[in-house]
């Protein structure tokens, strides 16, 4: 296992600097001078000249990126060229929403999926469980962002039951704060939990079919007891792979959902950096980001080999 | 004459697939619309009249009018063609990028196989909206920023399938009579490998048009996708947000679009699984 999640981790590692290399090159060294690129084709020479310099970029590629990677380490990550202070606290004043934001919709789309994936499983081929996978099919192609609209129609609008947009912060106490959070997250985590609620149906029907199962109904175990402490603990294992998977989508949806509700999140800061075409902005908070998913997918391979023994050899 | 029977059996094999026969008059009624609306719709797109906005539905307008006065039944044919051509050719450049990789991978195995893969899995963390992002932040938006982003996301998830497929398919007994009979590896690949695969790749490809349909709907809603006047599914939802209390009604019609469509093409997805590899069945019932 020691060497198994030695191997992993370097590999992991490898993976982040390749992925913020592609960013800085994407992002740097594409653009020709990103100075020109900030300031629009009117600037004038001086400022150009002045940009450059504040930005480093009268230096070797090499040396801006490997400053730039540091930065990640010291926590300095430059400076924002319109809002004027520390991209690092730009970020950590965003971050303190959209994270909370992902969890609660993760959080909420596997405790609605798995209950309502066991349920349609239990009853296979029964009216249940057509009903379950007719819902599920409309909530993969609900887009999040529409059921976000529809949702803010409903009980924001309509029934005033909760504010449609705007984040009072966490400084005014929880209770606002998580309230201006419960529509974004629940337009997020639906969508995934059709998703998820499909396969854990799935991944338990093939359970259920296995020898293991059999076995322990014959040796007396009730079918409940067979249900949950055998079949819906392996069904976990390709689950737990497509919520892995999930997590790049429920990033992406966090940065739309944002916009929806007009939370003050990363997925704003993305948006309103580019219209000001701040890239000092947008090449750490994609790296963040970015960064976010890949070492998701790698705790949920190292969380995998606890599970399964078997796949440590690889 | 007499050994070829008439159209019966496509009616019998519809009638037995009921997801495929759904799915696909659906995709086809969408598929219609968007090929209609480049030579007719019912009012030009970039036709604004102030004195007609917001009108409801009515015989001249089916679907009644936004706040610019614009015919929404028109919007939403235009709004069909985008989605469609986006989705379309992100799909198109996944499997010519993706396919060839995969199938390299799994004939060549070794350091470039794992190369290969590690690079899909870097890829694989740029949701498309990141790589969205960060084309647009050069580039500016536009429909073709939106297609390039989409695609990049498909070529791993085409490389993933073709080469599973393959490595799957490599060591059956005609690939290996095919070598002995002295085929080299590119007409192997061509003549016995990829009409094997094909099932799996068409299946995934109606997979990635529904995921493209929504990603580009996504996109252009956040302003990143077709810039106007070209309508776009998304983009309506977003002018719409901001009627939301005056005309919801704005806000239904595209989502219902989008919604049905991506509903159409994962049931003919289904259709065509069950159809192409009757093996699933079992799973599916």
């Amino acid at each position: 296992m020691l060497v198994y999640a030695a191997k992993r981790f370097a590999s992991l590692f490898a993976t982040l600097l390749v992925a913020t290399l592609l960013v800085f090159v994407v992002l740097e060294i594409l653009p020709g001078d990103p100075a020109q690129l900030m300031l629009g084709l009117n600037a004038q020479d001086d400022t150009l000249a002045a940009l450059r310099q504040e930005l480093g970029l009268d230096q070797p590629a090499w040396v801006r990126y490997l400053a730039w990677i540091g930065g990640f380490a010291t926590g300095d990550l430059g400076t924002s060229y319109t809002y004027s202070v520390p991209v690092a606290d730009l970020v950590a004043d965003r971050a303190v929403v959209s994270l909370p934001l992902a969890l609660i919709a993760l959080a909420l789309s596997t405790v609605i999926a798995i209950p309502v994936g066991v349920y349609a499983a239990r009853h296979r081929g029964g009216w249940q469980d057509g009903g379950i996978m007719a819902l599920t099919q409309i909530g993969i192609a609900i887009p999040n962002f529409w059921f976000a609209m529809l949702l803010v129609y409903v009980f924001a609008v309509t029934l005033r039951l909760v504010p449609s947009g705007g984040f009072p912060g966490w400084g005014g106490g929880i209770g606002p704060a998580f309230l201006a959070l419960t529509l974004p997250a629940i337009a997020l985590a639906l969508p995934q939990a059709a998703i998820l609620a499909r396969v854990m149906r799935s991944a338990l029907i093939d359970a259920l079919h296995e020898d293991y199962v059999r076995t322990a109904r014959a040796k007396g175990l009730t079918r409940n007891a067979t249900l949950w402490r055998h079949a819906v603990r392996n069904a976990f294992i390709p689950v737990l792979t497509i919520l892995g998977l999930q997590f790049s989508f429920l990033i992406a949806g966090t940065i739309i959902i944002e916009n929806v509700f007009y939370l003050p999140g990363l997925g704003r800061l993305i948006f309103q950096a580019i219209t000001q075409r701040d890239l000092i902005v947008v090449k750490s908070v994609v790296v963040l980001l970015v960064g976010t998913v890949i070492v998701v997918t790698f705790l949920v391979d190292m969380a995998y080999a606890a599970a399964d023994p078997r796949l440590r050899k690889r | 004459m007499s050994q070829t029977p008439p159209a019966l059996p496509l009616v019998f094999l519809l009638m037995r697939h009921r997801a495929l026969l759904a799915g696909g008059a659906i995709v086809t009624l969408v598929l219609v619309a968007a090929l209609v609306s480049l030579v007719w719709t019912p009012y030009a797109i970039d036709a604004l009249s102030v004195a007609d906005r917001l009108k409801g539905s009515s015989p001249a307008h089916p679907l009644g009018t936004d706040q610019y006065g614009r015919d929404m039944l028109s919007m939403l044919m235009v709004g069909a063609r985008t989605s469609i051509a986006v989705a379309l050719l992100a799909v198109g450049i996944g499997v010519c990028l993706g396919v060839p990789l995969g199938l390299i991978a799994a004939a060549r195995g070794g350091w470039l196989d794992e190369g290969l893969m590690r690079v899909n899995d870097l890829i694989f963390a740029f949701p498309a909206l990141l790589s969205a992002v960060m084309i647009t932040a050069l580039f500016g938006a536009g429909a073709i920023n939106a297609i390039i982003a989409i695609g990049i996301f498909n070529i791993p998830v085409f490389a993933r399938v073709a080469r599973g497929g393959a490595l799957a398919t490599k060591s059956r007994e005609f690939v290996l009579a095919a070598r002995v009979s002295g085929k080299g590896e590119i007409r192997i690949i061509a003549e016995h490998i990829l009409p094997n695969i094909a099932n799996l790749l068409i299946v995934q490809g109606t997979i990635q048009f529904s995921l493209g349909i929504l990603a580009e709907a996504g996109l252009s809603y956040v302003g990143l996708g077709a810039q106007p006047p070209l309508a776009s599914w998304g983009r309506m939802l977003n002018e719409a947000q901001t009627m939301m209390m005056l005309a919801p009604t704005l806000a239904l019609y595209p989502g219902l679009a989008i919604v049905v469509t991506v509903i159409g093409l994962n049931l003919l997805g289904d259709g065509l699984r069950d159809l192409l590899d009757p093996r699933l069945k079992r799973r599916a019932a």
